[in-house]
């Protein structure tokens, strides 16, 4: 498809003649919603940067975990809402104290070699994420996971059997975990957790994720990859659900600057990409059907270092309250990034389900009244034009990360008379800065690893390892404590908020959300899927009418 | 003349040592490690990857390890940051592509460059040469970075000629656009610089001799002046190499060619240490090689010149 | 990137001419310059230019930082070059005054190619009339050093550095001017071994000078000439060179922004009907570069009587 469109004249007659091939076959109809198929069903999508892996026990980043599903499958997965349905397994059964899982596998599901997937395939994937010679990065997971002894093994102070894992018979697996955790089963539909092909890892090593090596379980196997370039994966016959996969090709066209991204978009090369910030606005104006924007789950904050190596004044509440006041987050929700991105006050994202943001002051004030207030316990806590104030903010390079550093610091500079300067950092550099706390002020993002609260309330704790800020509130630590075993945490979870938001532990200021230019005729994609967990077997797309 | 390349290969261990040793106390001096993440990982998991990597021996055992490994298996080890590749893979994956445009670049450059620069001698202070000047100028002052996203607004976008991006294997559509960007900059400096020394061999006694006996000019120019006159060229094509190697990060980014500049600077971003050494010594290598063929083409070229 | 060789070896004979025929040389080049047309418009557009990075900042309507909350977002309609809103050049795409920041980043941008010629200059010169003025063993391995060095991809070890130590205006200085002086070191040299027979400087070894004082003393000043013209074209190397690091992420952080910054973020930013934030810097790092290569080529024409 690439380079029969890009031999087309402009965008538009490029999308026409899309479609114009897409009508030559409009036989085929979407089973469920009747909508006519496209002749060609190829989907293509931008990735920003290369895949550090895609072998599923190794991945750790968005773009690799987004392959790794369409080519595995595991126990569980998500539906466009987010909700977990089957995968590989059938279904679960949970013992009476919610620590025992027993999962029950499909006798169809096969791998791209034509094996069985069998329980063993699954007792082998997670042990792998866990052992020690594996030293996966995200052996952690397994932790957050809850699976038991899961951190003692990936010490190699207990043997790789000692593991929760283990398998009853060929087609049911035994999980035990270490604490009830209702989020449990979505893990299942994280790589980490994903079954893995004994006999191929332990032929090819290293080298058993190339094109010519790979098996895998799930919708698509990999066909081509060319690192820094591009990865395309087609339909795998062995899938046991084939017959309902659509796309028969998905390509990931590594591209780094978005700004190439998206004229390449424009000339027809590409399905889906991300909009630059600031640009939504005015592309949703010129493209009113492609340009998209839906929630994501990641919120958008600056932290405080509150250790002790932190400067004296971020000790005092009420200069982190003037500070968090003093930022004015519909400027930067509408001007800054004017995607569809909202203001906020709290941590964690709105968008989870069954979360209710809580009643927090600041939200319902105006940002005259908040400017006010901010100056007011500005000059309260003893600083002002003869005691000023300053400060380093540090972020990870990134244009939209410096245009927000460079707003905040104006409005601090304008509001309150704060000198803050800037100091980018490259990723690697600035992790160590933020986790030694040796800045002053710096730039957070989180984002859900499961669709409730405490995924990200649980930042506040003390002993948190990303807890970068050193906030410490005993309350908080206890709530969150007891939200573990609760039966409705929601109130508590609310507290905790409330909390934070009285200390100011950080200076929330968005909510994500995901902008996009996607095609016309790419159908299904799960808007309402919070972590943005999509498959690719469950798009589509349409012969324009 | 063997003696002399012998000399000059040997002085190239010593070189390749001082890259290494630089690099090592760069990488090592550096806060944050190739895994240093989000996630403060725990102790457990840290010392699992710093013992599959080697990095928890001393400092002077790895850096006796690396060396030994190239020099004996030609070994990079493995990358940090890419879990399944090694660098010997991403160096044969992107090294040859950055060779590639890079090498059509180079004849780009040269061609059209030594044109313009003839053209413009020959017809010395008239609109031509002016005109040859001014685009050599302009050509070395436009930033690749902004000739980049031109190329593609105009080609990709507007008049949809050209793929916007991509390597597919080097097939000729998707080579045009870096090549054009990679190469302006090189091509105005060759320019100018054979017009100035075009200049002055015209001017030169035996030009003139040639000149009086009524040789036709082509047959001056090709046959007499040429040859000398391309002796400064020369001697600007290795550091031109170095420049355009380090100009490929532009075009990796611009069009994702998937060539080594970009694979450098993700490493160095990722501290991915393997990569960024085994880079650096290869270019090193490179350099110190094409810096040996244009001294010994600069012999061929000119007889005064012994060594 | 750096100027060529035939240049270089184009200036030795040049100064090599300047020293035989003594002082009125100097006198001959400056009007042989000032007769360059091309060249002396360059030295009054470099001079403007000067003046417009120094003082570019009092007719500035805005601080480089400050950010007009109403103009950001709607900048493609209320950002535009106006003499009537204050933004001569617009502004950027945070809102910011492009005129304020076009000052400061022709500031940065100057000062990068200067500090850098600067260090070139100094380290090059000195490194050089001591190897060629000493001789012998230390010649022979100071030389061998440059050529060592000169065989590292630099640019590679500058991205390191600025990605390891951190990015500031200091390590960009730094590095830059490590990448620069080598082939200082090699013109300075040679230029040296054909001082060192003159009779002043015999005479001075006679009377019992040291030999540092007479490095300083009477080698380096008969190496000015040639020094000053090549740094000349160093200079628009240099820019160049920051441009790119500018690119890469890695120059100077905000609120400081250089040339090379503000036209990768225009670059960035053209399809998007803002193209006067790519095209205001463009045209001043263009006209800074071509004047270099004028006058450059104009001093050099001038010390170099064989181009007549």
């Amino acid at each position: 498809m690439t380079i029969k469109t890009a031999l087309m004249a402009g965008t538009a007659t490029a999308l026409i003649a899309l479609a114009g091939q897409a009508m030559a076959d409009a036989h085929a109809v979407h089973p469920v919603t009747g909508q006519a198929l496209a002749s060609e069903q190829v989907f293509t999508y931008r990735v920003l940067d290369d895949f550090p892996s895609i072998d599923p026990q190794l991945i750790q980043d968005v773009s690799g975990s987004e392959v790794a599903r369409d080519l595995f499958e595991g126990l569980m997965n998500e539906d466009a809402e987010g909700n977990v349905i089957p995968g590989v397994a059938t279904g679960f059964e949970v013992s009476d104290d919610g620590l025992v899982y027993t999962f029950t596998l499909r006798d169809t599901a096969k791998w791209s070699n034509g094996d069985p997937v069998t329980a063993g395939d699954f007792v082998y994937g997670i042990r792998r994420a866990a052992d020690p010679a594996t030293a996966s990065e995200y052996a952690w997971f397994l932790e957050v996971a809850g699976i038991l002894n899961a951190s003692a093994v990936t010490a190699g102070e207990m043997p790789l059997e000692e593991l929760g894992v283990r398998a009853i018979d060929d087609m049911t697996l035994e999980i035990t975990i270490d604490a009830p955790r209702p989020y449990f089963p979505q893990t299942s539909t994280f790589p980490t957790l994903f079954p893995a092909h004994q006999a191929t890892i332990e032929a090819f090593g290293d080298n058993w994720t190339d094109p010519e090596n790979i098996v895998s379980n799930g919708a698509y196997t990999l066909s081509e990859y060319t690192p820094q370039e591009k990865l395309v994966r087609v339909r795998n016959p062995m899938y046991w659900n084939n017959d309902a996969t659509i796309i028969d090709e998905v390509t990931a066209l590594i591209i780094n600057d978005e700004n190439a991204a998206l004229t390449r978009y424009l000339a027809g090369e590409l399905n889906m990409t991300d909009i630059p910030a600031g640009q939504y606005p005015r592309l949703k104006e010129e493209y009113p059907e492609q340009a998209i924007s839906f929630p994501n789950s990641c919120s958008y904050y600056y932290m405080f270092n509150m250790s002790d190596s932190g400067p004296e004044a971020l000790a005092d509440v009420r200069v982190r309250q003037a500070l968090s006041l003093a930022v004015d987050r519909d400027i930067i929700v509408e001007n800054v990034l004017a995607g569809g991105q909202r203001a906020a006050y709290t941590f964690t994202h709105w968008a989870i389900p069954g979360w209710e943001v809580p009643d927090i002051p600041m939200a319902n004030m105006t940002q005259a009244e908040r400017n006010a207030m901010a100056v007011e316990l500005l000059a309260e806590a003893g600083y002002g034009a003869d005691n000023p104030l300053s400060f380093e903010i540090v972020y990870n390079t990134s244009d939209s990360h410096a245009a927000i550093a460079v707003a905040v610091s104006q409005m601090w500079k304008q509001t309150l008379g704060v000198e803050a300067t800037l100091a980018n950092q490259e990723w690697a550099t600035f992790l160590d800065t933020r986790g030694e706390q040796n800045y002053e002020v710096a730039r957070g993002g989180w984002c859900a690893d499961y669709a409730e609260p405490s995924t990200y309330l649980d930042l506040f704790t003390t002993t948190s390892s990303y807890n970068d800020g050193k906030y410490s509130n005993a309350e908080v630590d206890a709530l969150m404590q007891e939200a573990k075993l609760a039966s409705d945490p929601l109130p508590l979870y609310q507290r905790v908020e409330e909390i934070a938001a009285a200390d100011a532990a950080i200076i929330p200021i968005y909510h994500y959300a995901s902008v996009r230019m996607m095609s016309e005729n790419l159908e299904n994609w799960p808007t309402e899927n919070l972590l943005q967990n999509w498959y690719s077997r469950d798009l589509y797309i349409s012969a324009s009418e | 003349m063997f003696s002399y390349i012998i000399r000059r290969l040997v002085v190239a261990v010593p070189t390749l040592l001082i890259l290494i040793i630089i690099s090592f106390v760069l990488m090592f001096a550096a806060p944050g490690g190739p895994f240093t993440s989000e996630r403060a990982l725990p102790d457990a998991v840290m010392a699992n990857v710093m013992e599959r990597y080697g990095l928890d021996q001393p400092y002077w055992k790895q850096m006796f390890d690396y060396v030994t490994n190239i020099v004996l298996h030609f070994d990079f080890g493995p990358s940090f940051q890419y879990r399944d590749r090694t660098v010997n893979d991403v160096i044969a994956q992107g090294f040859p592509v950055t060779l590639t445009y890079g090498f059509w670049s180079f004849v780009v450059a040269i061609v059209v460059g030594v044109s313009l620069g003839v053209a413009a001698a020959i017809r010395h202070n008239t609109w031509l040469d002016y005109l040859a000047v001014g685009i050599s100028i302009g050509a070395q002052v436009l930033p690749n970075f902004v000739m980049a996203p031109i190329l593609l607004l105009v080609f990709t976008l507007w008049l949809g000629w050209l793929p916007g991006g991509g390597w597919n294997g080097g097939q000729w559509n998707y080579v045009i656009m870096p090549v054009i960007a990679l190469s302006t900059s090189y091509m105005a400096s060759i320019a100018r610089i054979t017009r100035s020394s075009m200049l002055e061999v015209l001017n030169s006694g035996f030009i003139r001799t040639a000149r009086a006996k009524g040789l036709p000019t082509s047959r001056i120019i090709i046959r007499h002046a040429l040859k000398p006159a391309m002796l400064p060229v020369l001697s600007y094509l290795g550091p031109a190499f170095v420049a355009m190697i380090t100009g490929s990060v532009v075009v990796d980014v611009y069009f994702s060619t998937g060539g080594i500049g970009q694979f450098f600077v993700n490493s160095a971003f990722n501290r991915d240490y393997s990569v960024i050494m085994g880079i650096t010594i290869l270019v090193g290598a490179l350099t110190i090689l094409f810096n040996l063929l244009v001294d010994i083409a600069y012999a061929w070229i000119d007889p005064k010149i012994r060594y | 990137m750096f100027p060529e060789k035939a240049v270089v070896d184009g200036l030795a004979d040049a100064a090599h001419l300047a020293e035989v025929q003594g002082r009125s040389l100097w006198k001959d080049a400056r009007i042989r310059f000032f007769r360059n047309k091309a060249a002396v418009a360059s030295l009054v557009v470099l001079i403007a230019i000067g003046i417009f990075a120094v003082f570019g900042g009092l007719i500035a309507q805005y601080e480089r930082d400050f950010i007009d909350f109403s103009l950001m977002g709607a900048n493609q309609t209320k950002g535009t070059p106006s003499f009537a809103t204050g933004h001569y050049f617009g502004t950027d795409s945070s809102g910011r005054d492009l005129f304020a920041r076009t000052v400061q980043g022709t500031r940065i941008s100057l000062l990068v190619g200067l500090v850098g010629a600067g260090v070139a200059v100094v380290v090059g010169t000195l490194y050089g009339a001591i190897a060629g003025y000493f001789g012998g063993r230390i010649d022979g391995i100071m030389m061998r050093t440059v050529d060592i060095l000169m065989s590292i991809p630099f640019m590679f070890v500058l991205i390191l550095m600025l990605v390891i130590f951190g990015r500031s205006i200091l390590m960009l200085f730094i590095g830059i001017g490590l990448i620069s002086w080598l082939d200082m070191a090699r013109i300075a040299r040679g230029q040296t071994l054909t001082i060192k027979n003159k009779e002043f400087v015999e005479a001075a070894v006679a009377t019992g000078v040291s030999p540092m004082k007479i490095i300083l003393r009477h080698v380096v000043p008969n190496l000015l000439g040639i020094v000053i013209v090549y740094a000349t074209l160093l200079i628009p190397g240099m820019i160049i060179t920051e441009s790119f690091i500018s690119f890469i992420g890695l120059g100077v952080s905000e609120p400081n922004t250089s040339l090379g910054a503000l036209i990768s973020a225009g670059a960035g930013q053209m399809q998007y009907g803002v193209i006067w934030q790519l095209l205001f810097p463009l045209f001043f790092f263009i006209i800074t570069l071509f004047a270099f290569f004028f006058v450059g080529d104009g001093l050099r024409d001038a010390l170099d009587p064989k181009d007549r």
